[in-house]
């Protein structure tokens, strides 16, 4: 059943993602506000497919690679439905639809069984600390791609060019707003993953820090993340350094999540499939 | 009956003449009653804008109708006809419409594709209906013509881009800003260039006017002017602190706003972004000053260079524009065509069923010892006759690529056969029924 509600929001965000381009590509009301409707539905199906999962297994399915990317996935169209209701960025709605079906395809891709929960996994902490570290991750997402098209409208305005990129694209101040709205409720978010990661290690491991790849590299992510609102509130980082700071910090969020589990060894690693 | 337009625009007349001849909005009405009461004229409609002074008709007789209106318009205005004749235009027919579908669809502008014009055109049309000088034939037209431009504007990009210095540098400043509520402008100088650039700015919506200039007097009765705050010239950089928005348009021969100073500021601002808008010739601001991050620099000839671009965008979809006007006369067309071909066909069969009645009965007063089944079949014979007479000419009326001819073959039945000139209204009732 899960799985089944699971393909048919990968292909909902497969042809929201169509729909969102074709949008940009011919600047039709109808069509943005098809692919909103496509996507809402998507994350509709994705939501029943993770509560499905939930009832199927006996536990938050948050448990082994293909569920944390379904729901890492899902949290991005989430934060995208709702920062559509405030920004309206057609734009936005394509970069982020986009990495969710990437994201999706890759879990597709994961074996998918349910399998008995692991020891470790079975705390009450467990399911907190996924949940703050992906809505975390997700709104860094959102900001990761208010950073490019940032960069983008930027380099358009700084070359003197007024074509049809510069119609398609929202203000600097949007997007600018955007990334340091996401940097707000990113960082607490990110901080709070942190703390119940923390609580939920002395749990399992008996101690709240091990320094192990991912603890490690969260706390990386956690300090550039730190600097980026740090000299966003003194010297009034802003504009272009914020959007680069805001793809950098997004590549560590991604590495924290994926390289660590790929490429190094863990105690995370249980999750490695 | 016929449709007419009398007028003159931009391109046929000076300025000089389009304001004599201009009507004034609170005199409109008793210049369209005063048009109405010409006999020749069924319904009349004026639009009078600072770039066309146009009078749309239905008339009864072309030539006279004209006639009429040109005294009319010499009259009302009191200017010899001579001194304005030339540069009038007369338009019939399928003209009509394409040139009101243009008109509201602004191919015909000044600036093409700038969209005041279907406003005006709107309240010319409020206008003449509220005087109850237009009638259902312009009705028609003018809810055609407005279907039209609304068809132009979203189904081309004609007015997506802005065409104008002024426009391309508000465009700018919503690409940086979002919008120009809420910024504060330092204006540097207090030229007319300055003077209009305010005045721009003010109907943009922005929050804040500084102003600064080597002689303070001056910039202190600018700001007087805009509600702003003047700023000692030795003080400028106060303004760069505050303003998001520089215009600068002095005549100094060096630069006022060096990278350095600029820099320094920026930190200040705490990198708050701002957008100078070079317009001086020599320039004010020097260029590497656009180098510098959060600092958006353009001068006069690269908001010249992107409005030229857009231009030439803008002249791209107005073909494309051009071809949805075309289509629509044509639909336009057809129906005109079908309300003046039906009530004639109409009239045409009544006439020749009359004449038909009349002679048979006549003959069975005669003749009043015909059985009941010979005068059924003499029935029958002088229908088929008729019918097979009319045949012809009306499937050649009805042939639609015949249209060019058709208003001939109309006036030639209607001379012809002495045929009723129906009005306006009993041909719509008419072609309702039919």
């Amino acid at each position: 059943m899960n799985t089944y509600f699971f393909n048919l929001s990968s292909l909902f965000y497969l042809l929201g993602t169509l729909a969102y381009l074709s949008h940009i590509i011919f600047l039709k009301d109808l069509l943005s506000r098809m692919a909103t409707l496509i996507v809402s539905i998507g994350f509709t199906s994705h939501s029943l497919a993770i509560l499905t999962r939930y009832v199927e297994a006996g536990y938050t399915p948050v448990t082994n690679l293909h569920e944390s990317l379904s729901f890492f996935a899902w949290m991005i169209v989430g934060i995208l439905l709702i920062a559509n209701l405030k920004y309206k960025i057609k734009v936005l709605g394509a970069f982020l639809t986009c990495i969710a079906l990437i994201l999706m395809l890759f879990a597709l891709a994961l074996p998918k069984e349910i399998l008995p929960l692991a020891p470790v996994l079975r705390s009450f902490w467990h399911p907190f600390h996924v949940f703050f570290a992906f809505l975390g991750n997700a709104v860094f997402t959102l900001a990761f791609c208010s950073g490019i098209i940032y960069l983008i409208q930027e380099h358009q305005l700084k070359s003197k060019k007024m074509g049809a990129i510069a119609k398609r694209l929202p203000s600097l101040k949007v997007l600018d707003d955007l990334n340091y709205r996401a940097l707000t409720f990113g960082f607490p978010l990110l901080t709070l993953g942190i703390i119940t990661g923390a609580v939920w290690a002395e749990y399992a491991w008996g101690r709240y820090w091990g320094w192990d790849p991912k603890e490690t590299w969260s706390l990386i992510t956690w300090f550039l993340y730190a600097a980026m609102l740090h000299q966003r509130l003194t010297v009034g980082w802003r504009g272009r350094k914020a959007a680069i700071m805001a793809i950098v910090g997004f590549l560590s969020v991604m590495f924290t999540f994926l390289g660590v589990n790929l490429l190094l060894p863990g105690l995370h690693a249980y999750s490695n499939w | 009956m016929q449709l007419i337009i009398l007028g003159l625009n931009h391109k046929t007349a000076p300025i000089e003449i389009r304001e004599r001849l201009a009507f004034q909005e609170s005199e409109m009405e008793k210049a369209l009653s005063q048009a109405r009461s010409l006999p020749s004229l069924k319904e009349n409609m004026i639009l009078s804008t600072c770039n066309r002074v146009e009078i749309y008709a239905i008339s009864q007789e072309t030539e006279k109708t004209v006639r009429d209106l040109k005294d009319f318009l010499s009259r009302y205005h009191e200017l010899p006809l001579k001194e304005f004749e030339k540069s009038l235009y007369l338009l019939v027919g399928e003209e009509v419409v394409r040139h009101i579908f243009r008109v509201a669809s602004s191919l015909d502008s000044m600036v093409v594709g700038e969209p005041q014009i279907l406003g005006q055109l709107k309240s010319a049309y409020t206008l003449a209906t509220e005087s109850g000088t237009s009638g259902l034939i312009l009705h028609r037209l003018l809810h055609r013509a407005f279907h039209v431009a609304k068809r132009v504007r979203t189904e081309t990009r004609i007015g997506d881009s802005a065409v104008s210095v002024s426009s391309v540098a508000v465009d700018l400043a919503e690409r940086i800003f979002g919008g120009l509520e809420q910024r504060a402008v330092l204006l540097i100088g207090a030229g007319e260039m300055i003077e209009l650039a305010a005045r721009h700015l003010m109907a943009g919506g922005v929050e804040k006017i500084l102003v600064t200039n080597r002689t303070y007097d001056r910039a202190v009765s600018l700001a007087g002017q805009f509600n702003g705050e003047a700023i000692r010239f030795e003080e400028m950089e106060q303004g760069l602190k505050k303003a998001d928005i520089v215009i600068s348009a002095t005549d100094a021969s060096h630069y006022l706003i060096n990278r350095e100073q600029t820099v320094k500021v920026m930190k200040e601002r705490k990198q708050k972004p701002i957008f100078f808008i070079d317009i001086a010739d020599p320039r004010d601001v020097e260029p590497s000053v656009g180098d510098i991050e959060n600092v958006y620099l353009y001068n006069i000839d690269d908001l010249q260079k992107i409005a030229n671009e857009n231009m030439k965008d803008r002249e791209k979809e107005a073909r494309k524009a051009e071809a949805i006007v075309q289509e629509e006369v044509t639909k336009f067309v057809h129906w005109y065509q079908a309300l003046e071909i039906t009530p004639t066909i109409i009239a045409l069969k009544k006439k020749f069923e009359e004449i038909r009645k009349r002679e048979l009965e006549k003959m069975f007063s005669f003749h009043p010892h015909l059985s009941e089944k010979e005068r059924q079949s003499l029935e029958a014979l002088t229908s088929a006759i008729v019918n097979k007479i009319l045949h012809d000419p009306l499937t050649r009326l009805k042939q639609k690529d015949e249209e060019a001819m058709s208003e001939v073959y109309l006036d030639a039945l209607k001379t012809l056969f002495q045929l009723p000139d129906l009005t306006a209204e009993e041909r719509m009732e008419e072609d309702e029924d039919a």
